[in-house]
């Protein structure tokens, strides 16, 4: 087994695994997320019965794990790719084109998609730690937080570009697992390019859709 | 076929072997016929080189028909040339227009050394199928072709993997070099078939093996292999080396020193 994860077939098998279980999390987060359009208290409640739960634990460590094995594999995996081809073409050719631009940066938008998740978790799970009341139990205030931070227009823009890269690189990555899992088939092939893109627009929307309200509803005062 | 004559422009790599440095120099093709093939375009501009006493360019190439793989080079950042589904050889030079400059590069990968010029050693491929490539047979007499029932569309999948000529040019417009569309065409030719049944699980261990050793990037899916293939390899077959590797991988026996006997 241990030339299997060593092979370049096994690493990648390794990182579809990883991403799968990152695209996942991805789209439970952005669902979870929705419960802010309907009440603060709902979105408050749900975070707190997250955190206190015993899942929680789980899903933590097993997310870190993850995303341990799909970062340090992404650097050995550039690093060899490098090796293997050292030198670029004088001229970029037009067959290239055959070839989807989200699938040649992947390690680009990933560095930066990585710097997104630590920052956010530095500015929200880290963040100010304010207390609301919600029937009687005293639970953190993520909705107030989350006011404040989405009406800062610098963290907007920032977290718009992590956004859109985070759907480019979840749309190759959607589309590719097949692959690396050996699953490609011709019957299938085009409803697997569809659905990559499907996931990757909703789970970007539905982020985007956050902010977009808080910045239309709450621009003034920050109270919901 | 009307015949035009157009003059281009070569930028093409010079490199006297493989330690040397390498550098682009400028030739001109003059009066070329649009009916020439690149490769006799190339074989004009040599004969003028040689007349002058210089270094002719040196390429691959073999049966300039389009079905023994040694011919290959990049024209402006495209394997074989913009042409899709053909060889270098196969092109021909009406493809181009009048005044274009085309940039001749040999292709560029840790395991492909250049020789000379556009010429590369490849024998990095050979190495990958000699590592597995093989089915066994019986020895004696040959048996009808017929004895054996193969599956309409098994035959036909196999035939499409079989096609792959081996000129790497999958390797050469990979970002990554890796070997993947090569090696799984082959996995996939012998696997699809009752004769590769034997080796089948060995087979795709020692060739991935053989293909992670020469120094080949990983498959990152960019499709840029199939794209500039001249026999259109499809990137199914990267599917279906994945899925025998990773079966073989969980099915493997220790290798035993036993040499056999009862
Ligand atoms: S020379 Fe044989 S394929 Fe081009």
């Amino acid at each position: 087994m241990f030339s299997f994860l060593t092979s370049t077939v096994g690493k990648k098998y390794l990182m579809g695994l990883s991403g799968l279980i990152w695209t996942g999390f991805v789209f439970a987060h952005m669902a979870g997320n929705m419960l802010m359009f309907v009440s603060p208290d709902a979105y408050n409640i749900y975070g707190h019965n997250l955190v206190t739960g015993k899942l929680i634990y789980f899903v933590e460590g097993l997310l870190i794990l993850a995303l341990i094995t799909h970062v340090v594999l992404a650097i050995n995996l550039t690093l060899e790719n490098r090796k293997a081809r050292p030198s670029r073409y004088a001229m970029l050719g037009s067959k290239e084109k055959g070839s989807r631009w989200a699938s040649r940066t992947m390690a680009i938008h990933g560095t930066i998609i990585l710097i997104f998740i630590i920052s956010h978790l530095i500015t929200f799970k880290f963040g100010t730690y304010y207390e609301t009341t919600v029937d009687g139990v005293v639970m953190r205030d993520l909705f107030r937080l989350m006011i404040e931070i989405f009406t800062q227009p610098v963290y907007l823009v920032w977290y718009f570009i992590s956004l859109i890269l985070l759907g480019f690189h979840l749309s190759h990555g959607v589309g590719s697992v097949f692959q690396s899992f050996g699953l490609l088939h011709p019957a299938y092939q085009p409803m697997i390019k569809t659905v990559s893109w499907v996931y990757a627009i909703v789970v970007v929307l539905g982020f985007l859709s956050q902010p977009i309200a808080v910045f239309l509803f709450h621009n003034n005062g920050g109270q919901a | 076929m009307a015949d035009k004559l157009i003059n281009v422009k070569l930028k093409v790599w010079r490199q006297k072997g493989p330690k040397d440095q390498g550098s682009f120099k400028e030739y001109d093709a003059k009066n070329v016929s649009t009916s020439e093939s690149f490769l006799e375009m190339l074989d004009q501009v040599n004969e003028n080189l040689i007349t002058k006493g210089e270094d002719p360019i040196v390429f691959d190439h073999d049966c300039r028909e389009g079905i023994c793989g040694s011919c290959g080079f990049m024209i402006n950042g495209d394997a074989h040339g913009p042409q899709k589904s053909t060889t270098v050889c196969q092109l021909h030079m009406r493809a181009f227009k009048d005044g274009d400059v085309l940039v001749l590069e040999p292709w560029r990968a840790s395991a492909f050394p250049i020789v000379k010029d556009l010429m590369v050693d490849r024998s990095a491929l050979d190495r990958v199928i000699s590592s597995g490539g093989y089915i066994s047979t019986n020895a004696g007499g040959a048996r009808d072709a017929n004895s054996i029932l193969i599956p309409k569309q098994d035959a036909d999948e196999a035939m499409a993997s079989a096609t792959c000529i081996g000129c790497g040019a999958c390797v050469a417009s990979c970002k990554n070099a890796s070997a993947a569309l090569f090696t799984s065409a082959k996995i996939s030719h012998m696997a699809l078939l009752p004769q590769g049944q034997v080796e089948r699980e060995r087979r795709a261990l020692l060739m991935v093996e053989q293909m992670d050793e020469e120094g080949f990037g990983a498959c990152s899916s960019t499709g840029a292999c199939s794209a500039s293939c001249p026999k259109d390899i499809s990137l199914t077959n990267i599917a279906r080396m994945n899925r025998e590797f990773l079966k073989a991988s969980i099915n493997k026996k220790p290798e035993s020193s036993d040499s056999g006997g009862m």
